[in-house]
């Protein structure tokens, strides 16, 4: 374990024709982070954390960030299969058995559905306040209705931590930035918004140990989706941080890093 | 020229400080403040004002939709032209237009769309639109696709009426097993297609490439100059010479018998404290994936907040620059001759009044029309050799290229 800062290094790999980029930091066993609907900051205390411990990619989904837009691409199991081809094909990543593969929001959806296509590939599967699974009290939250700012702001259960990350204002790159994300989620996940209604019947097939991390005070997916992965995945099981809204790992990074790596080693 | 007759038919009666407390007078404001009563005399003075549009000398009447919002009534624009299909006997019916986006079966509206052009004896006008950022919302239509879906609509519909069935269709958002629908229209080679819009560049260039007119909604004439430039350009690069009777234009225009009442009555333009569409709200307007790129930057300012509506602006500064025309018809003649002058349309539309001006005043305004500003308008359009696609027997498209007109007519 290295106590300097970890360095990134940026790649781009061409999957399905699309450039897709991947930020790369840290040694260790292979760790890959799929980010949120809102796409990621580039850096993230979050991400260092784990660098100290493991090989960790993020890679940015196609369309999001500084990922190229596929044209054709317009559902999240087409998403999860991309990631299944990269990780494939990159040298870090090609035994799966190896893996862990941890899911932020959106990118635990997806990584879900990763899950359900290669039940017995991955070592260890972290899903934090996934979306992907209908629920059946409340709603997910629907970002078509409310601006860019207060879509990111109710992901926060600190706010504080949405002016360090993004600043009080965001500059306009940013918000358009978050358009276009979010341009890309409308492209993909649309209708039904934010779940895939087959994805319950199929997590009952996945070996892979699974811890299911939800924040407290998530506004954005209810806590009962957690449960619903919880009981759906056979061996899973769910841990609810406190002070933590959608974001987990932007509102409560060195905790969520510590659930991650002390579940990853184990 | 052709000159039409239009009403947004305004939904006036509700309780505009409930609008002003909610914030937005959109999609999301609830419906709750729809009084039905109101609605049945509205939807029926209206229908009223058609028949004396066309009593007064108007060529069209122009109707259109919208959705989940008191801006205009009218849900579905083609129920309105199956029963003036009916009612009237003359004027050319002018659907500005169907959202093709926000439909799952577009061989439905091509069907709907051949029906009102039989029943009406051939004056059926079909325009197609994209339909507002806010309805993408109340349809549950991806906001992303509108233009994708738009296009193959409007390619699957012009097939409908144009190609003999049964085919299959097999497109991204359109797959349709078995195309042949019994009910075809009566104008061959098929109705025309007009195509309004007000502000995306990408809807003008679709339209000056199909050879279609465009219709620009109540902009600005500089603004509308900028678009005869672009759609002349795209126009000459596409193999047709453009000009006037490819160019509409509808104008927010108010008569009456003084000044003063008019200007009173045309604030009324105004009547939901924002841009014609309503009080806007800046995220529902403008959802992700359906305003132009090249406006992106302008958007998500909107959408927080820090800029103004781009498509929005004040009532003197409207007056000022004749987006909104107000007076008796002696003051308003020589404020249309400048707007014929400098932006040469041979299409127009009259959008007579709006908002809580009263059912007299809306009469007085459309006879006021026809019967001093239609004639002079007629007189100014010789002059300036503004001849409509049917005076200049324009062809219906590019594809289509010659005039439509009823089957056993030719």
């Amino acid at each position: 374990m290295s106590t300097s800062p970890p360095v990134w290094t940026s790649e781009t790999a061409s999957i399905a024709g699309a450039a897709v980029h991947v930020a790369r930091a840290g040694d260790g066993d292979p760790l890959v982070v799929l980010h949120h609907d809102i796409g990621t900051p580039e850096r993230l205390p979050f991400y260092d954390a784990l660098a100290r411990d493991f090989t960790v990619l993020v890679p940015s989904h196609p369309g999001y960030d500084k990922s190229e837009r596929p044209a054709w691409l317009r559902n999240v199991r087409d998403l999860a299969v991309v990631h299944q081809w990269l990780l494939a094909s990159h040298d870090v990543t090609r035994d799966p058995g190896r893996v862990t593969l941890v899911g932020l929001g959106f990118g635990g959806w997806i990584a879900a559905e990763m899950a359900t296509m290669a039940p017995r590939a991955f070592r260890r599967l972290v899903l934090v306040g996934a979306m992907g699974i209908k629920p059946e009290r409340g709603e997910i939250a629907d970002q078509a209705l409310v601006s860019y700012i207060d879509y990111v702001r109710r992901g926060f259960a600190d706010q504080q931590a949405f002016d360090r990350i993004f600043g009080a204002e965001p500059p306009t790159a940013m918000l358009e930035q978050w358009d276009l994300n979010r341009e890309m989620t409308f492209r993909i996940a649309w209708k039904p918004y934010m779940y895939n209604p087959s994805l319950p019947h199929l997590l009952g097939g996945v070996a892979t140990p699974t811890l299911v991390v939800w924040g407290r005070e998530d506004r954005i997916v209810p806590l009962e989706c957690g449960e619903r992965f919880a009981k759906a995945l056979p061996q899973a099981r769910l841990t609810v941080v406190d002070g933590a809204g959608h974001w987990v790992e932007m509102d409560k990074p060195d905790e969520l890093a510590r659930l991650v790596g002390g579940f990853a080693c184990t | 020229m052709h000159l039409m007759y239009f009403t947004e038919q305004p939904m006036s009666a509700y309780d505009a400080q409930e609008g002003l407390k909610f914030g937005a007078t959109a999609l999301m404001f609830s419906n709750r403040h729809f009084d039905p009563v109101a609605g049945s005399r509205l939807y029926n003075e209206y229908l009223e004002h058609y028949r004396l549009a066309e009593a007064a000398g108007f060529d069209g009447i122009m109707l259109n939709e919208h959705h989940n919002a008191p801006f205009c009534m009218q849900a579905k624009c083609n129920i309105f032209a199956s029963i003036l299909a009916a009612m009237t006997k003359r004027v050319k019916i002018v659907l500005l237009g169907n959202p093709l986006p926000l439909a799952d079966n577009p061989v439905r509206l091509a069907e709907e769309l051949a029906m009102i052009d039989m029943i009406s004896g051939g004056r059926l006008v079909s325009g197609f639109v994209r339909g507002g950022g806010q309805e993408q919302l109340a349809a549950g239509v991806n906001p992303a696709f509108n233009r994708e879906r738009f296009e193959e609509a409007h390619e699957l519909i012009v097939k409908a009426w144009t190609q003999t069935g049964p085919f299959r269709f097999e497109g991204t958002h359109y797959q349709h097993r078995v195309v042949n629908p019994w009910a075809v229209p009566l104008q061959k080679p098929h109705p025309r297609v007009w195509i309004p819009g007000v502000l995306s560049k990408e809807t003008i260039v679709w339209a000056a490439q199909k050879g279609y007119p465009y219709i620009a909604l109540s902009t600005e004439i500089e603004a509308t100059k900028k678009i005869w430039e672009l759609y002349d350009k795209v126009a000459a690069d596409a193999g047709h010479a453009g000009g006037p009777e490819f160019r509409g234009y509808l104008q927010r225009c108010h008569v009456a018998e003084t000044e003063e009442k008019a200007l009173a009555n045309a604030r009324q333009f105004m009547w939901m404290q924002g841009e014609f569409t309503g009080l806007a709200h800046p995220v529902w307007s403008s959802p992700s994936g359906y305003f132009s790129p090249s406006y992106r930057a302008a958007f998500v300012e909107y959408a927080v907040g820090r800029r103004s509506n781009p498509r929005g602006a004040a009532f003197e500064d409207q007056l000022q620059n004749q987006q909104i025309v107000a007076g008796t018809p002696k003051t308003v003649i020589p404020k249309l001759r400048r707007l014929l002058e400098e932006t040469r349309p041979s299409i127009m539309g009259f959008w007579a009044s709006d908002g809580f001006v009263s059912n007299e005043d809306t009469r007085t305004c459309i006879r006021l029309l026809g019967e001093e500003v239609l004639p002079a308008l007629r007189e100014i359009g010789k002059e300036l050799g503004l001849w409509s696609p049917f005076e200049a027997n324009a062809p219906v498209s590019r594809a289509f290229p010659e005039p439509a007109r009823p089957a056993g007519a030719r």
